[in-house]
C-alpha cells in the first residue's frame, strides 16, 4: 500500500489524529485536546443520526409508494429528495399548541427524552473498526439501559397530555413495550454467549461467520421484538390512528410533534444498525482488514437493506390486536428464546466436557469456542444450526396441533350454532 | 473514564439538539392561543370526567411478570460473558436458573395471568 493513501484507507483514525495534533499545536493540553475531540465525535454522531433521518423518511415514503403502486414524493428536488426538508420548514412555521390541561414540564420533556434515548443507542454502535463512539465493555447492557428510556418518554407524553386517547396509547405502550423487552434481552444474550464479551467491536470481530447463519432463530426473534419495541407497523397499536387517533402524541403539534416522529423513525433505523452489528457481521466484509474505511460502506449498506425489510413489513402486515400481540410475545417468542438459550448452553456444555474428559476425540473440538477464523467456527455452526432446526420443528409441530384444536373447537361451535343461524330453532 | 465522558457528552448533545427546533418553533411559529384551541383534543367533544383514571389491573399483572423476568435475566449476563470458560457445573447452574424462570412463566400461564381480558 502506498503511504499517501493511508489517510483515506483509515479515515476515522486519520481525522482523529489530525484534530488531536491540531488542538495541541494551538496550545491545548493533551487532556483538553482529548476532551475536545470526544466532544466533536459526540456532536458528529448526533448530527449523523438526525441527518440520516431525512434520508430515512424519504426512503420510507418512496419504498412504501412503490409497494403500493404509487410514485411517491417526486416534486421537491431530484426524485423528491428534499421533500422532508420542505416538510421540516413547514413544521417550523406551525404553532406549538400547549393544551391548558396538560402537565407542562413532562409534556415538554417527553420529546427530548425520546430523541435522547435514540441518539444514545448510537454511542456503542461501530460504524467501522476504528469508528465507534465508545467501545465500552458492557455495550450490550448499555444499549438495553438507554433504549428503555424511550418507553419512559412515551409514558410521560401520554400521562402529561391529560387526554384519554393519549392515556390509552400510553397504557398500551406500557403493556406492549415492556413485554417485548423480555425476548429482546433473551435473544441479545445469544451473541454474548457466542462471543463471551459484551463489547460491540468484539462481537463484530467474532463474526467470521455471521451469527444469523449460526443462530437464525435468535436473529429473527430479536428483529421482530425490536420492531415491536419501536412500535412500528404491524405493532403500532400504541398510536393506532383508526382506534385512538394518534395515541400518546395526540396533543403534540408543530415541531414538538415532529420531534416525536423523528425519534420513532430514528429508533427504527437504530435497531436496524444494531441488528446488523449483532447478527449480520457489522462492518465485516471483504478487504476490510486492509481498508478500514470500507467498513462504513458495508455497515451502512447492510443497515439500509434491513431497513427496507422493515418498510416491507409495514406495507404487508395488518395491525394486530393487543391480545394477539401479548400472546405472540408471552406464549411464543419468550418460550422459544428460553428453550434456545437452555439448549445451546446444555449441548455445548456437554460437548466440551466430553471433549475434556477425552471421551469425544475429534481434532476440531480442541478449540470449539474459538472465533479466530471461519473454519474454526464451522463445527460450532453445525451444532447450533441443529439446535435451531430442532426447536423450529418442535415449535411448528406444537403450533399446528394448537391450530387444529382451535379449528375443531370452532367447527363444533358452528355446528351447534347452525340451527339458530338457519332460523329453524 | 473517557469512555463514559463520551456517553455523557453525547446524551447532553442529544438532549439539547431537539430542544433547539422546539424553541425555534415557538419563536418562528404563530402564537394565538384561545380557549377552544387549548382545550383537550377529543374530536370537538368536551372531556367527561377525570382523565387520570386508575389502571386496569391487567397491566399491573403483566408488569409484575415482566419485572421478575427482566431483573433475573440481567443476572444471566455475567454468566453469558463467562460462559466460554465455565466448567459443566457452572453451565448447569445457569441452566437451572433459567428453568426456574421458565417454571414461573408456566405458572403464570396456567394461572391465566397471561390472558388479555
Amino acid at each position: 500500500m502506498p503511504e499517501a493513501l493511508a489517510p483515506i484507507l483509515d479515515i476515522a483514525t486519520f481525522i482523529r489524529e489530525t484534530l488531536l495534533s491540531l488542538f495541541e499545536t494551538l496550545g491545548a493540553s493533551p487532556e483538553l485536546a482529548n476532551g475536545l475531540v470526544t466532544f466533536i465525535g459526540a456532536f458528529l454522531i448526533a448530527n449523523f443520526v438526525l441527518l440520516i433521518l431525512v434520508v430515512n423518511i424519504w426512503m420510507e415514503r418512496k419504498v412504501m409508494a412503490r409497494l403500493q403502486d404509487r410514485i411517491g414524493p417526486n416534486r421537491v428536488g431530484p426524485w423528491g429528495l428534499f421533500q422532508t426538508v420542505a416538510d421540516l420548514g413547514k413544521l417550523l412555521s406551525k404553532e406549538i399548541i400547549i393544551p391548558s390541561q396538560a402537565d407542562l414540564i413532562p409534556f415538554l420533556l417527553a420529546p427530548l427524552l425520546a430523541v435522547m434515548s435514540v441518539i444514545g443507542i448510537w454511542a456503542v454502535i461501530p460504524f467501522a473498526e476504528t469508528a465507534i463512539g465508545t467501545d465500552v465493555s458492557i455495550g450490550v447492557l448499555y444499549f438495553m439501559a438507554v433504549s428503555s428510556f424511550g418507553i419512559m418518554a412515551i409514558l410521560m407524553a401520554g400521562w402529561s397530555s391529560n387526554n384519554k386517547y393519549a392515556l390509552l396509547g400510553a397504557f398500551r405502550a406500557v403493556a406492549m413495550l415492556v413485554s417485548y423487552e423480555v425476548p429482546i434481552i433473551l435473544t441479545l444474550m445469544v451473541p454474548v454467549l457466542l462471543t463471551g464479551s459484551m463489547r460491540m467491536n468484539e462481537i463484530v470481530m467474532a463474526q467470521n461467520i455471521w451469527f444469523i447463519f449460526m443462530v437464525p432463530l435468535a436473529g429473527i426473534i430479536f428483529y421482530i421484538s425490536q420492531v415491536a419495541e419501536v412500535g412500528r407497523q404491524p405493532f403500532d397499536l400504541l398510536e393506532a390512528e383508526s382506534e385512538i387517533v394518534a395515541g400518546y402524541h395526540i396533543e403534540y403539534s408543530g415541531f414538538a410533534f415532529a420531534i416525536f416522529y423523528a425519534a420513532e423513525w430514528a429508533h427504527g433505523f437504530a435497531i436496524c444498525a444494531l441488528f446488523v452489528t449483532l447478527f449480520l457481521g457489522g462492518w465485516q466484509g471483504p478487504f476490510v482488514d486492509q481498508i478500514p474505511t470500507l467498513g462504513f460502506i458495508y455497515f451502512l449498506g447492510k443497515t439500509f437493506l434491513v431497513y427496507i425489510i422493515q418498510i416491507w413489513m409495514r406495507a404487508t402486515v395488518p395491525r394486530l390486536r393487543i391480545d394477539q400481540i401479548m400472546d405472540f410475545c408471552w406464549k411464543l417468542l419468550i418460550p422459544v428464546s428460553l428453550a434456545l438459550v437452555v439448549l445451546i448452553a446444555l449441548t455445548e456444555g456437554i460437548i466440551t466436557t466430553l471433549a475434556e474428559q477425552g471421551i469425544l476425540t475429534a481434532p476440531f473440538l480442541a478449540n470449539y469456542f474459538s472465533t479466530a477464523t471461519a473454519a474454526d467456527m464451522l463445527p460450532r455452526t453445525f451444532v447450533l444450526l441443529t439446535i435451531n432446526a430442532f426447536i423450529t420443528i418442535v415449535t411448528l409441530f406444537l403450533l399446528a396441533r394448537r391450530g387444529r384444536a382451535e379449528r375443531e373447537r370452532f367447527e363444533a361451535m358452528r355446528q351447534s350454532m347452525a340451527p339458530i343461524e338457519a332460523g329453524t330453532d | 473514564m473517557s469512555e463514559w465522558t463520551f456517553i455523557a457528552l453525547l446524551l447532553v448533545t442529544a438532549f439539547i439538539f431537539p430542544a433547539i427546533p422546539i424553541v425555534a418553533g415557538t419563536l418562528l411559529g404563530p402564537r394565538k392561543p384561545n380557549e377552544m384551541k387549548n382545550s383537550t383534543y377529543e374530536c370537538g367533544v368536551e372531556t367527561v370526567g377525570d382523565t387520570w383514571v386508575q389502571f386496569k389491573v391487567q397491566y399491573y399483572i403483566f408488569a409484575l411478570v415482566f419485572l421478575v423476568f427482566d431483573i433475573e435475566l440481567i443476572f444471566l449476563y455475567p454468566w453469558a460473558v463467562a460462559y466460554n470458560q465455565l466448567p459443566l457445573f457452572g453451565i448447569v447452574a445457569g441452566v437451572v436458573f433459567i428453568i426456574t424462570l421458565a417454571e414461573a412463566l408456566v405458572y403464570a400461564w396456567r394461572k391465566g395471568a397471561l390472558e388479555w381480558l
